[in-house]
């Protein structure tokens, strides 16, 4: 059973990572990447979020959601699926300010060098996309708990290594049109190669 | 003055095309931009979904823009959103199944596609409906082109084909085209992004001095979520 958890983080991470696999959240990742210490904090911060709002967003989904979800308060043939993309996104809004307030109280060092970025997590697509996975694959609650840490553990992973390759690159000669933007893609893509030769290991 | 009127709505409509454009040079929306762009089909849903959101969006937004209070702004766009893509979504599944399989999350996605929020918060909420839904559709539009070229290329190289129809003829059936798997990985759309990004930058030096402003310390305005 623990192993069974163990594997799906370990998946989630290397396997399916959320940047480099499916390409999620790579508008912040792009925009956020300068400095190796600011990606840390905003990979800590999708971390923390994800391990909260997709076990939250599990529970949610499972009790009240579902098909036949509320069979328990005496309603039968109800299917309120449809109604998950916006419970989900409330669930994060809700959860990022939570966290803002509490990184304020505690952490104002942290929360002043993610600045901006914190209230930005509610629109980034790996947060949205972590829970419809965990829809789409059925996970129970402490699967979603495991997939939860490690989707987001894989994003921050993903986006501490391309900072590092990013502070390097910077200073050297590429042509002008490529500068910026477009060096941006390449180094992701050859990332991305490097993530996509983990595919063959199975479980 | 009907003169400078139509200008300015050529300008709202054509500028996001290529001069400002959502993907290339406010990089907004890269997310379903490279993950649903393997074949042409799924991509051609994928532009026509963000399209009507986008525009339902903006316009909603506009209408209702003296009546939102601004400290719950956000919240009220992103419910308006929310609600778009719930519709599109129900139709997708009810009359193109297999194209929603495919889709999967990617639809749902919508809501935290950064060009919706983005032209709803920054042009929407400031200007009349006419000009948001002209807005829209250009902002739509420079994004599905991308989107359709990337598309077309990867299922051109990666399968010898075009909608499922074969183009190429293929080395296994007889033919010459031996099809580039690395085409159908993700990688390939990165790759594929940066070419066009390098050449739209030398097509129009003026990018390039703005991409000085993603490398910087400051987030560029728009380019944040």
């Amino acid at each position: 059973m623990t192993g069974d958890l163990v594997i799906i983080a370990f998946r989630a991470i290397f396997i399916e990572n959320l940047a480099l696999n499916f390409l999620l959240g790579v508008c912040t990742y792009i925009a956020v990447s300068q400095r190796v210490a600011t990606a840390l904090g905003l990979g800590m911060a999708v971390t923390v979020v994800q391990t909260i709002t997709v076990p939250v967003n599990n529970l949610i989904y499972r009790n009240l959601l579902e098909p036949e979800a509320l069979r328990w308060a005496g309603v039968v043939g109800l299917d309120l699926s449809f109604l998950r993309f916006i419970t989900f996104i409330g669930v994060i809004a809700a959860g990022v300010q939570i966290l803002e307030l509490t990184l304020d109280r505690y952490f104002p060092r942290l929360q002043h060098s993610l600045g901006v970025y914190l209230p930005l997590l509610t629109v980034n697509c790996a947060i949205l996309g972590g829970s419809l996975f965990m829809v789409q694959r059925d996970y129970s609650f402490s699967e979603s708990v495991a997939y939860g840490f490690g989707s987001g553990a894989g994003w921050a992973l993903a986006i501490v290594l391309f900072a590092t390759i990013r502070e390097r690159i910077d200073e050297s000669e590429v042509p002008e049109g490529l500068r910026g933007l477009g060096l941006a893609f390449v180094v992701t893509g050859i990332l991305a190669l490097g993530f996509a030769g983990l595919r063959g290991l199975e479980f | 003055m009907i003169q400078r009127l139509i200008a300015t709505s050529r300008n709202t409509l054509l500028a996001p095309l290529l001069d400002n454009n959502p993907i290339t040079l406010q990089v907004l929306g890269l997310c379903s931009a490279l993950a649903v762009t393997s074949s042409l089909r799924p991509a051609i849903f994928m532009s026509v979904a963000v399209i009507s959101v986008l525009v339902f969006a903006n316009v909603t937004v506009s209408l209702l823009r003296h009546v939102i209070p601004q400290s719950i702004r956000l919240i009220i766009e992103v419910t308006l959103i929310a609600s778009a893509v719930i519709v599109v979504d129900e139709v997708l599944k009810a009359f193109v199944p297999d194209v929603a399989a495919i889709l999967s999350v990617f639809v749902g996605l919508i809501i935290t596609n950064c060009i919706v929020l983005a032209r709803v918060e920054s042009f929407a909420m400031h200007h009349g409906v006419w000009a948001s839904l002209l807005d829209a559709l250009g902002n739509g539009l420079g994004y599905a082109w991308i989107l359709l070229l990337v598309g077309a290329i990867r299922e051109l190289l990666g399968a010898g084909s075009l909608l499922g129809q074969e183009i190429l003829p293929l080395a296994e059936s007889g033919g010459w085209f031996e099809p580039n798997q690395l085409m159908l990985l993700t990688p390939s759309a990165f790759f594929l992004l940066a070419l066009l990004v390098w050449t739209i930058r030398s097509l129009r030096p003026v990018q390039r001095s703005q991409s000085d402003q993603i490398r910087s310390d400051n987030p560029p305005s728009g380019a944040a979520p």
